[in-house]
């Protein structure tokens, strides 16, 4: 078990270009002796009505140090070279960087378990903002041109039974913003899933708000038609002993960003987190989570894993985990393991842990990235298995262990399908 | 009673170098019930022999043939190979990520015997196969070969030789990098897959201390890619004393010729 290590961002890649190596490779982290300060305040105790920046624009800042605000203004003009945008194709963002989202909204149609309300709001609804506060540009544009949200709400106590299904449907290629609330209330219990899909260039900006004792799971599916452009940013606030599952499930767009959050707002906090990814030729999806471990006695598990197959497939994983100084008795561990198919496709892949303080219980973090080669494809086929089946197995296995954590057999089921097109697209 | 013969078989690589010929005429014949030990030193094309025979893409056949019960396995694939009833012990497995031993197992398994086995008897036959070759219970659950020690990687070799029940079993170095115990425990794994009378053996070993606990009943010594003695038991007690000098080196000038080029 790794204890209380100070890590700075490191960068894991492997190019499919590279030589093959039989079964996987393991980085580990780099250290770092110095420890940048923190101290900007949380997002969702922010107000509305000011930006807050921690002014260390420098791409090795801690990531507490990150400038969030309401306001598109307060973010200037991406260039690329941002820490946070550098590995994305910003000319592949349609727009959703320039400004103003004034597209038509994709269609929000919401199928609610018994007894969770749904409700269409103004963007001045109160409740919007109070758990979350825009990162970057992309996500502040759509915060400022969303004239309305879709609130769903699992009330007090009540434990949901079957799944509410928002089903966001793109309406056409001109840069439109989203924005959906989902509050759990105290002691409740519900699973929402997220279901994008369609032609859309979307920035869509996903709050939720698990109160204490909460029990919430959110599986967010981008299975967009292959023109879309997608940015997701989804913020959970996780209050005293709540627990809050998060799944991403990246398998259609051009280009698809999604940046979850999980900031810890009470004791006793427990967080899930998993992703799956499956980049086809020329798909750029990008995947960057942040945990902020800003209380005593909280865990977090992180698993993500992407599969990728063809020219130019390109996947990014990003795992910024902080704890906080006041954060003692912390348990996290974040993980990212890829399977390059073919050649030509690339993996980027970067853990970062931070640890102010080393009273915790345990902190990790682990990233391997391998390929499917001739010498494991000899393997099974030498113990009688087929070519084709031989490659089934070995990427229906690799990412049933993130689909079995959804608990929910039809969305399983789906995703099982979704990875068997995926390869039979793939010809494999 | 089954027979896997080899004729005359010429085998290549081809390296940066260009096209580099491994073995230049190998004869074998391995009935069922029989226990071939090929051994000889490094380089001198045995694992080259091994991987051939199951169809690694890396080795080109020029020439020769091998045949099963009459057929042709040069021709077959990989996989049909396998189906066929031959089984390569591997020098080196390799780590499948995301696949678990279990379901490994069982696909392959359901592959060679063109059906699925009954599940209860099939998982009760895994973890007694496990059991005896000390393979811990929780290695069913981890991926195939991943993380696993040398030793570990062997055992599980061998445990698939058990299950699968091949004709004809090939057995790459299967002994290198063994301490003792592990040792004996896989040859007892292989003793007891013989002992069933319906599989054929090809052990390649470099080292005569494997034939300590099987017991072959031809020996052949590999040297530079041929056949260059061949005998019973006897031959590999003679290689224990002697070693592979007097096949390395002919004779005393040809010694002194190397040494002064």
């Amino acid at each position: 078990m790794e204890k209380a290590r100070i890590g700075a961002p490191s960068i894991d890649e492997i190019d499919a270009g590279t030589p093959a190596i039989a079964g996987m490779s393991e980085e580990g982290e780099k250290l770092a002796a110095e420890n940048p300060a923190a101290g900007s305040p949380l997002a969702g105790e922010a107000v509305k009505s000011h930006s807050h920046g921690g002014g260390v624009g420098v791409p090795d800042s801690s990531r507490a140090g990150r400038l969030t605000s309401y306001r598109l203004a307060d973010f200037p003009v991406l260039t690329g070279r941002e820490e946070d945008w550098r590995f994305t194709p910003l000319q592949r963002l349609r727009g959703l960087d320039k400004g103003e989202l004034v597209g038509q909204p994709p269609a929000v149609a919401v199928s609610a378990a018994e007894g969770v309300t749904v409700e269409t709001v103004g963007h001045d609804d109160a409740r919007i903002g109070s758990a979350g506060i825009p990162e970057d540009r992309v996500s502040a544009a759509a915060w400022e041109s969303a004239a309305e949200a879709t609130v769903l709400t699992v009330p007090a106590g009540f434990q949901a039974e079957g799944e509410t299904t928002v089903t966001v449907t793109g309406a056409g290629e001109d840069p439109a913003a989203s924005h959906v609330f989902i509050h759990a209330k105290p002691n409740s219990a519900a699973v929402v899933v997220l279901d994008h899909q369609g032609t859309g260039v979307v920035s869509e900006n996903v709050e939720v708000l698990v109160e204490e004792g909460a029990k919430l799971t959110v599986v967010s599916i981008q299975d967009w038609n292959d023109d879309s452009v997608h940015a997701s940013a989804q913020q959970a606030k996780i209050g005293k002993d709540a627990h809050f599952k998060h799944v991403v499930v990246n398998l259609g767009g051009n280009l698809v960003r999604v940046t979850p959050s999980a900031r810890f707002a009470g004791q006793g906090g427990d967080v899930e987190m998993y992703g799956l990814y499956f980049a086809d030729a020329g798909q750029h999806f990008e995947q960057r989570l942040f945990v902020d471990h800003a209380v005593p006695n909280c865990k977090s598990r992180v698993t993500y894993k992407g599969a990728l197959q063809g020219r130019d497939a390109h996947t990014v994983w990003v795992g910024d985990v902080l704890i906080r100084k006041e954060a003692e008795g912390t348990d996290t561990y974040e993980m990212n393991r890829n399977l390059l198919l073919t050649d030509g496709a690339r993996a980027d892949s970067v853990p970062n842990l931070e640890i102010e303080t080393g009273l915790i219980e345990g902190a990790g973090h682990a990233s391997a990235t391998g390929r499917f080669d001739d010498e494991h494809l000899f393997y099974l086929m030498a113990r009688g298995i087929p070519e084709d089946a031989a490659r089934r197995l070995v990427v229906r296995g690799f990412l049933n262990e993130v689909i079995q954590q959804i608990k929910v057999p039809a969305l399983e089921e789906r995703l099982r399908d979704a990875v068997e097109r995926e390869l039979e697209a793939g010809n494999l | 009673m089954s027979t896997l013969e080899i004729k005359d078989l010429h085998v290549s690589i081809s390296t940066e170098q260009g096209t580099k010929e491994i073995l230049k005429g190998v004869s074998l014949t391995i009935k069922t019930g029989e226990t071939h030990a090929i051994m000889g030193p490094n380089g001198s094309g045995k694992s080259t022999l091994a991987s051939t025979i199951a169809g690694h893409p890396r080795y080109t056949v020029d020439s020769g043939s091998i045949t099963l019960d009459g057929e042709d396995v040069l021709s077959m694939s990989v996989d049909e190979r396998a189906r066929a009833g031959l089984f390569l012990a591997m020098q080196y497995p390799v780590e499948v990520p995301g696949v678990t031993m279990t379901n490994f197992l069982r696909t392959a398994k359901t592959a060679i015997d063109g059906e699925a086995p009954s599940l209860r008897t099939w998982t009760k036959d895994v973890k007694a196969a496990m059991s005896q070759l000390r393979i811990d219970a929780d290695f069913a659950q981890r991926n195939v070969n991943e993380g696993f020690s040398g030793g570990e990687k062997k055992r599980v070799e061998i445990l698939q030789l058990e299950l699968f029940k091949p004709k004809f079993a090939i057995l790459d170095e299967t002994d290198s990098g063994l301490d003792v115990d592990a040792l004996k425990v896989v040859s007892e794994g292989v003793n007891r897959a013989h002992a069933g009378g319906g599989m054929g053996t090809l052990l390649i070993t470099h080292y005569t201390r494997i034939l300590r606990y099987i017991k072959p009943d031809f020996v052949h010594v590999f040297v530079d890619g041929r056949i260059a003695e061949e005998g019973g038991p006897e031959l590999a007690d003679r290689l224990e004393e002697e070693g592979y000098d007097r096949f390395t080196a002919p004779n005393g000038a040809l010694n002194t010729a190397a040494a002064q080029a």
